[in-house]
């Protein structure tokens, strides 16, 4: 008897065990086990990140065994037993392997995780004590992009022990105080909030580059298609059909209008229908005509095409300078000069959770938009303005977000699932498919850039002149704000007494680029970093040694003429890593000696940053909000939206710090945009900074307000019990009891809400001013093996040293810096985003557990004086030298220069050929 | 309803001959072919045909049942002349894909970067048809892949098994593949290599349509004397036929660089 004979008419479901429960599953037994998983059994703890194969995070055990979930048929899965996340903890109880992943900080963002976790259960079935080489191998299959994995390998080698005694307050190693829904699956992410009768949306988008379109009869195919709505198109939005992250630049239709679409991914339509009806329908069968039109793919091509923005001639989105002295004459005059062109790939986000969101009707009649993202305020200003709405007509209520790293600040899913629910009335749910998400969101920007550095005889840096094209792609979205901080950070952390930068972000047909860890001087610093290499060499001095008597001190100028008096720390990063670069110098060189007909040469590279906190000269506030409620409870309103960095962790700990309470006696409250108040976008690496200066404010508020109430002095000590709040000053103890207490209109009996806005000022026409009120500062050093014939680069370890000001959470910083740290190896070595051809997780590649190498974090602390506590932001910083310090020791390695990145096997090779000369 | 799981091989080739199928075996390259399309055709689901799954040793040499995976190649007992394609198993995709993905689904997927190809190529492999109509016959791995995504499997046929002759299945093989990540990579390029006393068998994936052997080098590695070293003898010239691409992984030229240069480092790594 086979299953399914009776073509249409289903007799029997698929019968199979779920964590050993017994099931009868009756979807189409063609249907993925992962949509079966989470649609119709509601175990939503299995992920889905592609659909494909390409990054395991559906993993699950079919008998013990791991596969994709997304690429089982349902029927495979037949009198089999299926164990999936939410089997490793049977009520709810962490098992060893959750428990090490907790203690570990094994999970972020805690997308991956699920899947992390089901394949090493895979693994510690049959190998108790698994090596380094096995987990890899156990887990290579799953992607994971914010911890750099080195924390799973710990974890999963380290099952059963239990990591104690990490200390209170500020500078506790804590776990992420979010992070046990993460490892028990059942943190609920963009796609996992749905009701089960929601609508399904999904979106029609350009096939070409650049494409006019006319849109046939759509209510027409909606009719005559079984379980369709509603179809959505540009006449449908009430307000205004123009998005963008900086209002002055707003650009981007929601749904492209005038019949042209800029780049291939722009969504111009959307159907509104009923799951089952949606999923699968062909969306090529819907009556819209396309016509394929000649794009502008580089800048070089778009400077000479006719405009895609009518207001913007030559594709000319904003031109960014900074300029100090006589740049031109300091260069002529000096010693030694370097000069070089370095041209970058598009970079993809590639979180593991696509965008995915639900909206539904309130009974208050206004929208709510349940999705992911880095931004709930300015979601709901964007979504405002397009449904022509006051702000607080919308409400926001964020999920947990499965990586953003910049990309989800932009709008996504946000306006398509409001227009849906204005149209239909009904709960709608949208979720981008792998290469939908890949398309349509923003990208790295693609660098061009001409840099010129001189030293004088003393090796001391005379000037530096930047010229660099970023390609903005269609819309604005962050463009200016890269093109504005690259001029601000093209100098490197080092003192550069003539400069001039000057930046051109410039609009092609590509996809839209925009925001990602580093705003643009990732790009930068591979200029000046490999440059100062060589620099260093033509002086005839150390490399380390060039960068210390270059760098910046306590007083000194930078390029836009800012001092801070105290708290510049990329000094003590070079000097921290001034003994391993000795060493591993010395062994790469004695091991190429020894080994001199091997194929394989060794090289070691460094690479540093400093990257400013913040807005760039912009108003930045973030506000917290907190209080005691009437049974004595502290709740803190958090909305730095926590993307896997850990500013759950992070703002409650110095707001607990403030308060002068231990970190658990605080409860973390994310809510909605209605009841939790703005914090900020999650970008530019400001919530610890800036939220953490808020939260710190809204302590102590608390604090002194408590104090006040008791009337107790500010040295008492405070702490709860049985729903009471005890001051203890000198001796005597007062007691407070909340429930006696007036209640105000949000339920608390007190209550405080701090703002804190970074001091900065405005730069002049020649980038002259105080940009930032804090830099964070960072170098690294990577140890390399290149293969000179076949142009391979095997990583074989790193060593990083970030000036955070003050290690707030130990753990979380070492989290930031390795995840930091491996998207710049991806981004060195593998990610090329090319439109129309690498939309999927195969043929664009992020770095997989086996291409990270063992990382070793220092962490220096040089107090910031407007920072909490002295802490600095991190988050960005770690990416940043990453790349430049791989091509830094691939040269010295091989004598190789690799100008254009990624540094791929072929053009490794080609370079090491140049360098090697004419045979 | 979309799919139907036969638990018979008649009754599987009876719907073959019936209409236009899916055929489903571990699902590793159907399902990511349809992330936004929809299955053209019904599934039809071989998994529980009885006697389809095993790798064993039959009269005629080894025998790899059509729906046998990747694990099942890593896990089973075979000798040398085989270790390529062990590696090449250890290599595709992930752990998760091993244990789903069958031999057999790669070679009718054909895809230029099959990490299987070219180990089965040098085991002189053939792939046994199954129809209703016609019976069996047994069709040469290198006729039956005719292209990108094209192979001589007629829309009524299965490919039941894969074929090893005894003849071809002696002396020590080794694969090296080339990858610009460490898992869950296309290829590219791959070398399979194998030598016994008198043959040897040479076959590149990644650089032309089809993977191919390399008839011209085998010749003089068959013929190689003693003191001949492999760098004197595979040379340039040896790799003329290839038709290699640019494309995101590499360029053309490094590609056909890349492939000697893995051909030397297999054959070396059989020799050491």
């Amino acid at each position: 008897m086979s299953i399914g004979l009776e073509l249409g008419n289903q007799a029997f479901g698929v019968r199979f065990t779920v964590n050993a429960e017994p099931v009868e599953a009756v979807s189409d037994p063609a249907t993925r086990l992962s949509v079966v998983l989470r649609e119709e059994l509601g175990l939503k703890g299995t992920k889905v990140g592609c659909d494909a194969g390409d990054c395991g995070a559906c993993t699950v055990l079919i008998d013990g065994e791991a596969v994709c979930a997304c690429m089982t048929a349902l029927a495979q899965v037949t009198d089999r037993q299926v164990t999936t996340v939410e089997g490793l903890a049977p009520g709810g109880v962490l098992n060893d392997l959750q428990r090490a992943f907790l203690d570990h900080g094994a999970a972020q963002c805690g997308i991956c995780t699920p899947g992390m976790l089901m394949a090493a259960t895979a693994l510690l079935s049959t190998v108790d004590d698994p090596t380094e080489q096995q987990v890899q191998d156990a887990l290579g299959g799953v992607l994971c992009r914010c911890t750099g994995y080195r924390r799973i390998i710990d974890a999963v080698m380290d099952v059963g022990t239990r990591m104690e005694g990490r200390g209170k307050g500020i500078g506790a190693a804590i776990p992420r105080i979010d992070g046990v829904p993460k490892v028990l699956g059942t943190d609920c992410f963009g796609d996992d909030v749905a009701p089960m009768d929601a609508l399904l949306v999904r979106v029609i988008r350009s096939p070409f580059h650049r494409a006019g379109f006319s849109i046939g009869d759509l209510d027409g195919f909606i009719e005559a298609t079984p379980g369709l709505v509603a179809a959505l198109t540009a006449a449908d939005i009430p307000g205004e059909n123009r998005f963008g992250v900086i209002p002055p630049f707003a650009d981007q239709p929601v749904l492209a209008t005038d019949g042209e679409a800029r780049f291939k991914g722009e969504a111009v339509a959307a159907l509104v229908g009923e799951r089952e009806a949606l999923i699968d329908l062909d969306l090529s069968t819907v009556p819209i005509t396309w016509t394929e039109l000649e794009p502008a793919m580089t800048v070089e091509a778009a400077s000479v095409a006719r405009p895609l923005h009518e207001s913007r001639p030559g594709n000319v989105l904003v031109e960014g300078f900074v300029a100090r002295g006589d740049v031109d004459e300091a260069l002529r005059r000096s010693t030694h000069t370097v000069a070089d062109h370095f041209t970058t790939s598009y970079v993809e986000h590639g979180y593991i959770e696509p965008e995915a969101g639900t909206a539904f009707l309130r009974d208050d009649g206004r929208i709510e938009i349940l999705a992911c993202t880095q931004a709930p305020h300015m979601d709901r200003e964007a979504v405002a303005t397009i449904m022509g709405v006051a702000d607080d007509q919308i409400v926001i209520t964020p999920t947990a977000v499965g990586g953003g790293f910049g990309s989800k600040i932009d709008v996504s899913v946000q306006p398509i699932l409001a227009l849906a629910v204005h149209r239909t009335g009904q709960a709608c749910r949208i979720c981008y498919t792998r290469p939908e998400s890949m398309r349509s969101t923003t990208k790295r920007h693609p660098a061009n850039m001409q840099v010129t550095i001189g030293a004088d005889a003393d090796g001391l840096v005379t000037g530096l002149r930047f010229e660099g094209d970023f390609d903005t792609g269609a819309y604005a979205s962050w463009g200016p704000t890269v093109a504005n901080r690259v001029p601000v950070h093209a100098s490197g952390p080092y003192l550069t007494p003539t400069y001039r930068a000057h930046t051109t972000a410039i609009h092609t047909n590509g996809p839209v680029s925009g925001a990602f860890r580093g705003f643009g001087v990732p790009q930068a610093a591979i200029a000046q970093e490999t440059l100062y290499d060589r620099l260093a060499d033509a002086c005839g001095i150390d490399r380390l040694d060039f960068r210390l008597r270059n760098a910046l001190r306590d007083g000194n100028q930078t390029v836009t003429g800012q001092t801070f008096a105290r708290g510049i720390g990329i000094h003590a990063c070079l000097v921290a890593l001034k003994d391993d670069w000795h060493r591993a110098r010395d062994a790469a060189q004695a091991w190429n000696a020894e080994n001199a007909a091997s194929p394989i040469r060794r090289g070691v590279g460094l690479g540093t940053c400093w990257y400013g906190c913040g807005n760039t000269s912009l108003p930045n506030p973030s506000t917290i909000k907190a209080g005691v409620l009437p049974d004595g409870r502290v709740r803190l309103h958090q909305g730095a939206m926590d993307i896997g960095q850990g500013s759950n962790t992070v703002i409650t700990q110095i707001f607990a710090e403030a308060l002068g309470l231990p970190t658990a006696d605080v409860e973390l409250f994310i809510g909605n945009s209605d009841v939790t108040p703005d914090a900020g976008k999650t970008s530019a690496s400001r919530q610890t900074f800036v939220s953490g200066k808020a939260a710190m404010k809204a302590g102590l508020a608390l604090r002194e307000m408590l104090l006040r109430h008791g009337n107790v002095s500010a040295d008492a000590q405070i702490s709860l019990a049985d729903g009471r709040i005890v001051l203890r000053d000198k001796g005597a103890e007062r007691s407070l009891d909340p429930r006696t207490l007036p209640v105000d209109g949000e339920g608390f009996v007190f209550r405080v809400q701090e703002t804190y806005d970074p001091p900065t000022a405005p730069l002049d026409a020649n980038g002259q001013g105080e940009p930032y009120a804090q830099y964070g500062y960072g170098a690294q050093m990577v140890e390399l093996e290149v293969d000179r014939v076949l142009g391979t680069v095997k990583l074989r370890y790193i060593t990083a040293a970030h000036d955070v000001g003050r290690a707030i959470n130990p753990q979380l910083v070492q989290g930031q810096i390795e995840g930091g740290i491996a998207q710049g190896i991806g981004m060195a070595l593998m990610e090329d985003y090319q439109p129309g051809r690498t939309e999927n997780l195969h043929d664009y590649l992020i770095p997989t557990i086996g291409d990270v190498p063992e990382i070793r974090s220092i962490i220096v602390e040089i107090p910031d004086e407007e920072g909490p506590y002295g802490a600095k932001g991190l988050g960005e910083h770690v990416l940043i030298p990453t790349a430049p310090a791989i091509l830094n020791a691939i040269r010295d390695a091989t004598g190789a220069i690799v100008r254009n990145i990624p540094a791929t096997p072929d053009r490794v090779l080609s370079a090491i050929r140049v360098a090697q000369g004419p045979l | 309803m979309r799919l139907t799981r036969p638990d018979d091989l008649n009754e599987a080739l009876d719907l073959l001959a019936d209409r236009h199928w899916h055929v489903l075996g571990g699902g590793t390259d159907l399902y990511p072919a349809h992330v936004e399309r929809p299955f053209a055709h019904p599934l039809l689901d071989i998994t529980a045909v009885p006697g389809l799954r095993g790798i064993r040793r039959t009269d005629e040499g080894w025998s790899i049942g059509a729906t046998s995976t990747w694990t099942d190649v890593v896990r089973a007992d075979l000798p040398p002349a085989f270790d390529a394609l062990k590696a090449a198993a250890r290599e595709v995709g992930s752990i998760q894909i091993q244990n789903a993905a069958t031999v057999a689904g790669n070679l009718c997927n054909a895809s230029p970067a099959a990490d299987g190809v070219p180990p089965l190529l040098i085991l002189d492999a053939e792939v046994e048809l199954e129809s209703s109509e016609r019976g069996s016959r047994r069709v040469a791995l290198q006729d039956f892949i005719q292209g990108n995504r094209l192979t001589d499997r007629q829309p009524d046929e299965l490919v039941t098994r894969i074929l090893i002759p005894d003849s071809s299945a002696g002396g020590r093989s080794s694969f090296v593949k080339l990858g610009s990540r460490r898992y869950l990579v296309i290829s590219i390029t791959m070398v399979a290599a194998r030598l016994a006393e008198g043959q040897a068998a040479v076959a590149v994936g990644a650089c032309s349509v089809v993977a191919q052997r390399l008839g011209r080098l085998e010749t003089v590695l068959a013929r190689r004397n003693p003191g001949e070293t492999f760098d004197d003898l595979v040379q340039p010239l040896h790799f003329d036929d290839l038709t290699p691409i640019d494309d995101v992984r590499a360029s053309a030229g490094y590609r056909t660089e890349a492939a000697r240069t893995c051909t030397l480092r297999a054959l070396q790594e059989i020799g050491s």
